[in-house]
């Protein structure tokens, strides 16, 4: 063999173009993987693939679906993308979602407030219980973590089980509607405006479900950015991911930290619950997510934890799903869901280390 | 004849690090049935040269020969096979795995099934032979590191070793534990075992030894001496030496107010034995108090506990009159107190960081870098620029990830930022550790210029030469307590009564300092 195909560690910084190109390589990877499964099942992949495109982009209106899907993935997306800059890991967006759900309805359930309360007290209240709710659901596993060093891994992992069957516990029995596995519907004071809701002031509104929490997501996004890359906390949570022992040695609080990580990243799972069933939903059920709490890993590590970036990816998921339920066999969604995030994660090993090809010398 | 007696021959050995030549033309002989010291400081090459015989490394030149064959040493699977086994300093065990487990881990036998209790048997029946007290079925964890050290002796004489390699055995035991490891070494030589005994703890060496070789940066300044026919002090000169000095211009100065008072602090270390014990002293306005000693008596934690990172279980510490141990970090630096952590990679700075924000890491608390709850990037990048070239860090820009610089240029990068602070007290950590002269001597002026701004330094180094040249005060640190203080003018004529603290042979008003002194000055003149 002439050539040799030599794989060393990078010993300068990586150019910055880098990283994008090879996240872009990844996906593409992905969907040519995706189509092989695809024709292997008996389908033109070309053909799946403008279909799904079809699906979830073809016109304003699935667009809007589209858009729907992205808001709830968008907040998991941006929970996960801020636990995991400091390298907590936490997989229990799902339960933090779940229990936000909880905790906004319960406002209406409850009733914490009368059904007739302002729109605009009812939802400010819903999201303020649906963070904490999440919040709680966060701070758990980070006290664990700051004091007792439990692997938080495990904890969010296990608090997801939780929260669903307390959830279940609570649309089974005791705000069950008629023995029905649901509650009842919320009244409309409870639910986030939609652009449908305009219609008669915007005749093009009509049908479009996306709904406010897609502005909260987006915010959130905003101020996400501006903590992480701008603020003095920001940079105390970089450092504690990069080398705790030197945030240690700069009088950085750990454990304060860890919780206060815990709790946002959970809060933000919590809101993304709040505004599913408060915006899309507007009832508690069981079904309410289709591991959006999961997704949200995915798409935090395909943004590269960068919330700026979130949001494309987000969108993307959300044109998965919704594009899924359009291609037999229906698991396709789920299936280039992973093959995608197994790329993404295989493709790392290029920024750490540069592969080149070398002439070998004939002797 | 040699094959009768000697053990190991090792000769010419040379084996070189990039940019250290850690060993230089050894020449080691083990004689069968004896325990032979091999004494030396950090760094002296002790432990690389018994790596070679272990099969770790390779040398570069230089001959083996084990019970007179020449032998080709490539792995330590060859070693063990020739009978040579090494019970390494840091132990090479599996926590949650019994004992017998670990024994047999990587044997060809058994092959596939375990059949435990077999082998538990033959364990405890090699434990009862050489004294080796351990349960074989307890798990890793369970044990106390006494016991631990004698899972790894075992783990070697299961493997038939005859020639055991003893790798600074008792850095990590209890006085007792050290009695009990000598009654095993005794009773394994009188069963034909012949063993190395790695140390730089002098009051052990001369109690457990048959001989004793010295080694001094990477040679061997004496071989085969009997504890009989030497002293401790001048073992002590062997291992310390004498070498001519820098010469560094200090201009003398009279020192100003206590900044730092240590008031009998205690502490334990991370392992919670203790790690220092009540110990005192002050650090003046404009004066380098070093603190020698060799590793693992102390300094790390007295650093932590100055800074705030490691608790005190008694006493206090005092900056300028103000309690700050047992206090976060946080009030330290606040307080003034700069810090150069000995470990520069995992402590001292952080890897995937830029240059620009490893030099903000304390700085970002406060204005100008700190406005409101933001972070001023543009200030911090000029003030980064601004460092980078007043301290001359080698880099491409300062937005650099720090990972990428060598160990100098990383070492300036904290003195900038803990030196721009404007510290009151310079907590200083083997400052020029691992570093080329060149950046050595830039270090110790960066300290001098220090100390005439009236910052009090607090030097600590195993560089006994470093500590003599810059310190106005040298204070010895010995298993955690100041052995003894000998003001920095002095210190020329006191290196041996220095060596002898440091290796805890000489406590001060043990024995007679004139006298020290005075012999200590004859041998000097000859």
């Amino acid at each position: 063999m002439p050539w040799r195909v030599q794989v060393e560690p990078r010993i300068a910084d990586v150019p910055r173009w880098l990283p994008p190109l090879v996240s872009l390589g990844a996906l593409l990877l992905a969907l040519v993987l995706g189509g092989v499964v695809l024709a292997m099942v008996g389908g033109n992949p070309l053909r799946a693939y403008e279909h799904m495109v079809k699906a979830a982009f073809g016109d304003i209106g699935v667009l809007s679906d589209t858009l729907t899907k992205a808001t709830p993935i968008l907040l998991c997306g941006l929970a996960c993308a801020l636990a995991f800059r400091v390298k907590l890991w936490n997989i229990g967006a799902e339960g933090q979602f779940f229990l936000g759900a909880w905790a906004a309805s319960a406002v209406v359930l409850a009733p914490v407030l009368p059904g007739d309360a302002p729109r605009v007290l009812m939802l400010f209240v819903m999201a303020m219980a649906g963070f904490l709710g999440g919040a709680l659901w966060g701070f758990v596993p980070g006290l664990l973590k700051a004091k007792l060093n439990v692997n938080e891994v495990l904890t969010t992992l296990m608090m997801n089980y939780i929260a669903i069957h307390w959830n279940n516990y609570f649309i089974f029995a005791v705000w069950s509607e008629q023995g029905f596995q649901m509650s009842r519907k919320f009244p409309t004071s409870a639910w986030l405006p939609r652009l449908t809701d305009y219609a008669k002031q915007v005749p093009s509104f009509a049908g479009l479900t996306t709904d406010l929490g897609l502005l909260v997501g987006l915010i959130a996004a905003g101020i996400l950015w501006w903590v992480l890359y701008r603020s003095r906390w920001g940079f105390e949570i970089e450092l504690m991911g990069d080398n705790p022992k030197a945030a240690r040695y700069a009088g950085i609080n750990i454990a304060r930290n860890t919780i206060l990580v815990m709790m946002l990243s959970g809060g933000l799972a919590g809101l993304a619950g709040m505004s599913e069933i408060s915006g899309v939903v507007h009832r508690l059920q069981g079904a309410i997510s289709p591991g959006y709490g999961f997704t949200g890993i995915i798409v935090a590590w395909l943004a590269k934890l960068n919330p700026l970036v979130v949001v494309p990816v987000s969108i993307l998921f959300g044109a998965l799903i919704l594009a899924g339920r359009e291609i037999q066999p229906s698991g396709i969604a789920k299936l280039l869901q992973g093959i995608i995030l197994f790329c993404l994660i295989s493709s790392e090993v290029l920024l750490r280390y540069r592969v080149r090809v070398v002439r070998v010398k004939q002797a | 004849m040699s094959e009768a007696t000697y053990a190991v021959e090792m000769r010419g050995i040379v084996m070189r690090f990039p940019g250290v030549l850690a060993n230089d033309r050894v020449d080691f002989d083990l004689r069968a049935g004896e325990i032979h010291a091999l004494l030396g400081e950090n760094g002296a090459g002790k432990s690389t040269l018994m790596n070679v015989l272990a099969g770790m490394y390779r040398p570069e030149l230089g001959t083996i020969r084990v019970h007179g064959l020449p032998v080709e040493l490539r792995s330590p699977r060859d070693a063990i096979e020739r009978g040579i086994g090494m019970v390494h300093q840091h132990f090479m065990l599996v926590p949650s795995q019994t004992v017998t487990e670990n024994i047999l881990l990587g044997l060809d036998e058994p092959r596939f099934r375990m059949r435990l209790p077999y082998y538990e048997g033959r364990v405890a029946q090699l434990g009862q032979d050489f004294g080796l007290h351990v349960d074989p079925h307890c798990k890793i964890w369970q044990l106390s590191v006494g016991e631990q050290q004698r899972v790894e002796i075992l783990k070697m004489l299961y493997r038939g070793a005859n020639i055991l390699i003893m790798d600074e055995p008792t850095a990590v035991l209890a006085p007792q534990e050290i009695k009990d490891l000598f009654r095993v070494l005794r009773g394994m030589v009188t069963e034909g075992k012949s063993i190395v005994f790695i140390s730089h703890k002098l009051g052990e060496v001369m109690q457990i030894a048959d001989r004793i070789t010295v080694l001094r940066k990477g040679r061997v300044t004496a071989a085969g001496l009997r504890p009989a026919d030497t002293s401790p002090v001048e073992m002590a000169r062997l291992m310390v030496g004498r070498t001519v000095l820098f010469r560094i211009e200090k201009e003398p100065k009279s020192p100003g107010d206590v900044i730092l008072a240590v008031e009998g602090v205690s502490a334990l270390n991370d392992k919670g034995l203790p790690a220092l014990r009540s110990i005192s002293f002050q650090v003046h306005a404009g004066e380098i108090l070093g603190i020698a000693g060799v590793a693992g008596n102390g300094q790390p934690e007295l650093a932590e506990v100055i800074t705030g990172l490691r608790r005190c279980t008694a006493g206090r510490v005092l900056l300028r009159g103000q309690a700050i141990s047992n206090r976060p970090a946080r009030i330290a630096i606040e307080g003034g107190v700069g810090h150069i952590p000995e470990d520069r990679r995992e402590v001292g700075t952080s890897p995937n960081l830029s240059i620009t924000s490893n030099l903000i890491l304390k700085a970002y608390r406060k204005p100008p870098i700190a406005k409101g709850p933001s972070i001023d990037r543009p200030r911090a990048q000029r003030r980064a620029v601004d460092l980078k070239a007043q301290y001359e860090i080698m880099a491409p820009s300062v937005d650099t990830a720090v990972r990428f610089l060598s160990g100098g240029n990383l070492q300036r990068v904290i003195l900038a930022r803990e030196i721009s602070a404007g510290p009151g007290l310079m907590i200083a950590m083997q400052p020029t550790r691992g570093l080329d002269v060149g950046a050595i001597e830039g270090v110790q002026q960066m300290l001098l210029e220090l100390r005439r701004a009236g910052t009090a330094v607090l030097l600590v180094s195993e560089e006994l030469d470093e500590i003599v040249s810059l310190s106005d005060r040298v204070a010895v640190i010995y298993e955690g307590q100041i052995v003894g203080e000998i003001p920095g003018d002095r210190c020329d004529d006191e290196r041996d009564r220095i060596g002898l603290m440091m290796t805890g042979h000489y406590k001060e008003g043990a024995a007679q300092p004139g006298q020290q002194k005075d012999e200590g000055g004859q041998r000097g003149g000859t």
